[in-house]
């Protein structure tokens, strides 16, 4: 691996930005593919579902073998509202290979004795969610039930590329919902980025079912070709 | 976690910068029961310090003895290790599957 390759890497990682190493292990040539570039790259198709299943592999390409090498960022998930789902959601979310944090400015709600494993960030949003730079590798979920705290959220997760925006709340409540974002500006094509009512149909009913469902609907979104996602 | 591959790529950079030979070896393929992924990175230097894995440390020394040749050809090497391998008894993977490891220069 030559060293300005390494470099580069280490670049694009630290910026949680995927990279692909391509090697071609019969003579050891080498070059890194960026996310952005590989819409024109001849390998577009084999690199697409390698990154989105993050899965490193080895391929052959007219008789020569290729090792894939995926650098994906670490998926993360925020959680607006130290509420009673979020306690079933985050050692779930873990176990799934997510950085998880929760955040929620009610301190009563937003103790370690009530999240004993994950960071919990006892602010309102537009204090805590810009320092934790939310990206095209989180995935958000706002789940107090309560405007003044899910809406700020929501509208700063608007503001941001990542994968998945969900948001508890029956469709009655979420159209109400919809019109207070879109008195504060938000355009109806980000809106439609909102799932909800949130996660899969499995007819969830305890915290720790909705949990599930919510997960089954993020990782669909994660693996998925977009179109199937949707 | 002890060391994530972001610290084992960042090592092998720093290691290179401080003018240290250094190899890089990647799990590229596996079959049956393998202990680490593909795409698992294991950085040695010429001094025979190590980060990373590339099985659950049952072939990390053969792994570097052989990174000690690379960094010193600069050609890159396929090593391959099963239970079928004639040298399984030394060091093969208890596990019963076999790994195929890319050992390369970085730097070359």
């Amino acid at each position: 691996m030559k060293t300005d390759l390494l470099t580069s890497l280490n670049a694009e990682r630290s910026a949680r930005r995927p990279v692909i190493v391509v090697t071609d292990v019969g003579n050891g040539e080498q070059r890194l593919v960026k996310a952005d570039a590989i819409k024109a790259d001849p390998l577009a198709a084999d690199l697409d579902k390698h990154l989105r299943m993050n899965k490193s592999a080895m391929i052959e390409v007219d008789g020569k073998k290729l090792f894939l090498n995926v650098y994906a960022p670490t998926a993360r998930l925020i959680v607006i509202g130290a509420v009673h789902i979020s306690q079933a959601l985050a050692p779930l979310a873990a176990s799934l290979g997510y950085e998880v944090t929760v955040v929620d400015p009610r301190t009563a709600f937003a103790s370690p004795e009530r999240f004993p494993d994950v960071p919990v960030v006892a602010e309102w949003p537009d204090v805590a969610l810009p320092p934790l730079g939310v990206d095209r590798y989180t995935a958000f979920v706002a789940l107090t039930h309560d405007p003044k705290i899910d809406d700020p959220a929501l509208l700063h997760a608007l503001s941001r590329d990542c994968f998945y925006i969900g948001a508890l709340g029956s469709r009655k409540t979420h159209g109400r919902r919809l019109d207070r974002l879109k008195e504060q500006g938000a355009t109806d094509s980000s809106l439609a980025r909102i799932h909800a009512p949130i996660g899969l149909a499995i007819g969830a009913v305890s915290p720790a079912e909705i949990a599930v469902s919510i997960m089954a609907e993020i990782t669909a979104r994660l693996r998925l070709p977009q179109e199937k996602a949707a | 976690m002890l060391s994530n591959d972001n610290d084992i790529l960042k090592a092998a950079e720093d290691w290179q910068k401080a003018g240290r030979g250094v190899a890089l070896a990647t799990v590229v393929e596996t079959w049956g029961s393998a202990p680490r992924p593909t795409g698992s990175n294991l950085v040695i230097n010429d001094e025979g310090a190590f980060l990373g894995s590339v099985s659950g440390g049952c072939v990390e020394g053969a792994v570097v003895t052989e990174a000690l040749d690379v960094i010193a050809s600069g050609k890159p090497k396929m090593l391959e290790f099963g239970v079928a391998d004639e040298t399984a008894w030394n060091v093969g993977l208890s596990c019963g599957g076999t790994i195929r490891v890319f050992v390369e220069k970085v730097g070359s």
